[in-house]
């Protein structure tokens, strides 16, 4: 009974949670110009359209270019950001945890504005390179989390065991502990891209026209003309999601198999 | 000790307020030597090869190795190999990579790595296991790798933190004297922790006893049982009866004690005050000669007791044995001596001069 009344409620919830995708994603397929079912009829119209299109191709390049590079970015930032904290003592770690750790808390919507006025200055607004740093800046806090968890299975002693082999502390690092926290890092990078691809708030503000990326091109896209084109950049964004889970999964996998 | 290869001058190390974990240690280590720090845990021994290691900074003194000092010197800069308890094998990379680890990192040729490798992993008896990962060794197995690792660059001086603390006894038998012949024949200067004493006494050239932040006693292995300098060392270094005791009369070399229990026994005063002070009389027990006869016919000097308790051990018979007023003394016995009287039956011990040794009180001495 209990059993029983669990399921339920399991399955209550993925419905809750899927619901919007399934909804979204037949949409995409469809063969008439409106946003409502039952669907007139198959056809991929909207992707060509999507991959045909100045307005759309250009956001995805945006996406993908802005999203690796920031990914890129907030791990070369984050994962030494995570050793430090992780070989931190006393109390000052709690402090260096919750300022590394604050564009994750801090309202999005906070973040963007402060970005706006600090770039404006500086004229990094409506530049990729603006874009990069901002997005690099909301994903660290994922690096950082994710390496952090990764350095738990590590045994200190392996550094200490590796300066007694004659390796400096960056030797040691590189050779000896970077291998056994990799998948980690890799994890954490994807999550710094995933981050980057679904933000919209501070694209919002500080993307140029040059800059704009996918989600912030479907905003756009909803305000001007409902096409459904739109539904069919969503479908591509849930497409890459579900990719990107699948190798955060497959590294996690590889950390247990190699962490012997 | 005349060019020693390693020196603690004044060597002291305090963490905050509190005690300092090593006081004032001066000690020398000679070229060749096996030398064990010897000690229950806190005792400072860790912490003193940590120093040398160049893991821990000393707050005072100073460290030199072949004369040069480098108490200040990063670990990755000495030289020096070390073994842990934990192994700390590299767990990505195979044994073979393990063990060249150190000559890649001082810019080894490739091929005289590969060499210098097969020579190490023979030397440990691993020569076929280079292919593997540690994980799929066995504890053993895997410190064995960890020994050729520190071998294999050759350092002037190979620390071993409590290398067999994790091993089962009869594996922990096993390595210590793998461990002792492999030094035999290498010849190469090790310092060695550990806190079992029969660990220290099957490897040792000399061992020092720490306690307490301070070493209590550096001596060979024979001259530490036979001869231990205070009360600490003689109860922690193999077995021994402590009885307590007031010193009566004395003399340069020896002492008359009587003993809380009741007799009066002659003992050496290696560490001993002078008349009306408290002591302990350490007697080992394997030097207590037991026989179920009076205490008159078994000679002079010999004390009547009571037998306790008798267990079996195969090579021995332990006994326990009543003496005067509430005392207790334990005794070995070499089985196939004789009938002894069952428990509650009288008996008399005695034992050899010079076998007793009185030392002050470590208890009332603080």
């Amino acid at each position: 009974m209990a059993r029983a009344a669990c399921w339920v409620a399991g399955v209550l919830v993925a419905v809750f949670l899927l619901a919007p995708i399934f909804a979204i994603v037949p949409l995409s397929f469809s063969a008439g110009s409106f946003l409502f079912y039952p669907l007139p009829g198959l056809s991929l119209r909207w992707y060509r359209d999507f991959f045909g299109s100045d307005f759309w191709l250009p956001a995805v390049w945006n996406s993908l270019g802005i999203g690796l590079a920031s990914a890129a970015l907030a791990t070369l930032l984050g994962t030494p950001a995570a050793f430090g904290l992780w070989r931190m003592k006393g109390r000052f770690r709690a402090v260096a945890m919750g300022i590394v750790l604050a564009p994750m808390v801090v309202p999005v919507i906070v973040v963007a504005v402060a970005l706006l006025l600090a770039f404006g200055p500086i004229g990094l607004v409506a530049t990729h390179a603006g874009m990069v740093i901002a997005h690099a800046a909301l994903g660290a806090p994922f690096v950082v989390v994710t390496v952090l968890a990764s350095l738990e299975a590590f045994d200190p002693v392996q550094l200490r065991a590796a300066s007694a082999c004659g390796a400096g502390p960056l030797r040691a690092f590189f050779r000896v502990c970077l291998p056994q926290i990799a998948p980690g890092v890799a994890a954490g990078a994807v999550f710094a891209f995933a981050t980057s691809l679904d933000e919209v708030v501070v694209a919002l503000f500080i993307a140029g026209p040059a800059q704009r990326t996918l989600p912030r091109q479907m905003f756009a896209g909803l305000n001007d003309t409902i096409s459904l084109t739109t539904t069919a950049a969503a479908a591509m964004l849930v497409l890459l999601s579900v990719v990107l889970l699948a190798v955060v999964g497959w590294l996690q996998g590889r950390k247990k198999a190699g962490g012997g | 000790m005349a060019d020693p290869l390693v020196r603690f001058e004044g060597v002291r190390k305090s963490y905050g307020a509190g005690p300092a974990a090593v006081q004032s240690l001066d000690l020398d280590i000679a070229r060749g030597e096996l030398l064990t720090l010897l000690g229950p845990s806190g005792s400072g021994k860790t912490t003193t090869l940590m120093m040398l290691a160049g893991f821990e900074l000393p707050s005072a003194g100073r460290i030199l190795l072949e004369g040069r000092d480098i108490a200040r010197l990063p670990p990755h800069r000495r030289g020096v190999g070390v073994v842990f308890q934990s192994y700390a094998l590299f767990p990505h990379m195979s044994v073979a990579e393990n063990v060249a680890f150190p000559l890649s990192v001082r810019g080894v040729a490739k091929a005289a790595q590969a060499d210098r490798v097969r020579r190490a992993l023979a030397m440990v008896r691993l020569e076929s296991y280079g292919e593997r990962r540690p994980a799929q060794l066995s504890g053993g197995q895997q410190q064995r790798v960890a020994l050729a690792r520190a071998l294999v660059f050759e350092p002037p001086i190979v620390l071993l933190d409590e290398p067999l603390g994790a091993l089962d006894k009869a594996l922990r038998e096993e390595m210590q004297l793998e461990i002792r012949h492999l030094h035999q024949r290498l010849g190469v200067t090790m310092m060695y922790v550990t806190h079992d004493q029969a660990e220290a006494l099957t490897l040792s050239d000399r061992i020092a006893v720490f306690e307490g932040g301070r070493i209590r006693q550096c001596a060979d292995p024979r001259r530490l049982y036979d001869r231990p300098a205070d009360a600490f060392v003689a109860g922690f270094v193999g077995e021994n009866n402590l009885l307590p005791g007031r010193i009566e009369a004395r003399d340069a070399e020896s002492c008359e004690v009587r003993l809380a229990c009741g007799p009066v026994v002659r003992a050496e005063a290696v560490d001993a005050g002078g008349p009306g002070e408290g002591c302990l009389v350490a007697i080992r027990p394997e030097r207590v000669a037991v026989a179920g006869v009076t205490a008159a016919e078994l000679g002079e000097g010999a004390l009547p007791a009571t037998v306790l308790e008798a267990i079996f051990l195969g090579d021995h018979v332990r006994l326990r044995l009543g003496l005067g007023d509430g005392g207790e003394v334990v005794a070995k016995r070499p089985a196939g001596l004789g009938a002894l009287p069952e428990p509650g039956g009288a008996a008399a011990i005695a034992w050899p001069e010079g076998a007793a040794f009185a030392f002050r009180d470590a208890g009332a001495r603080v």
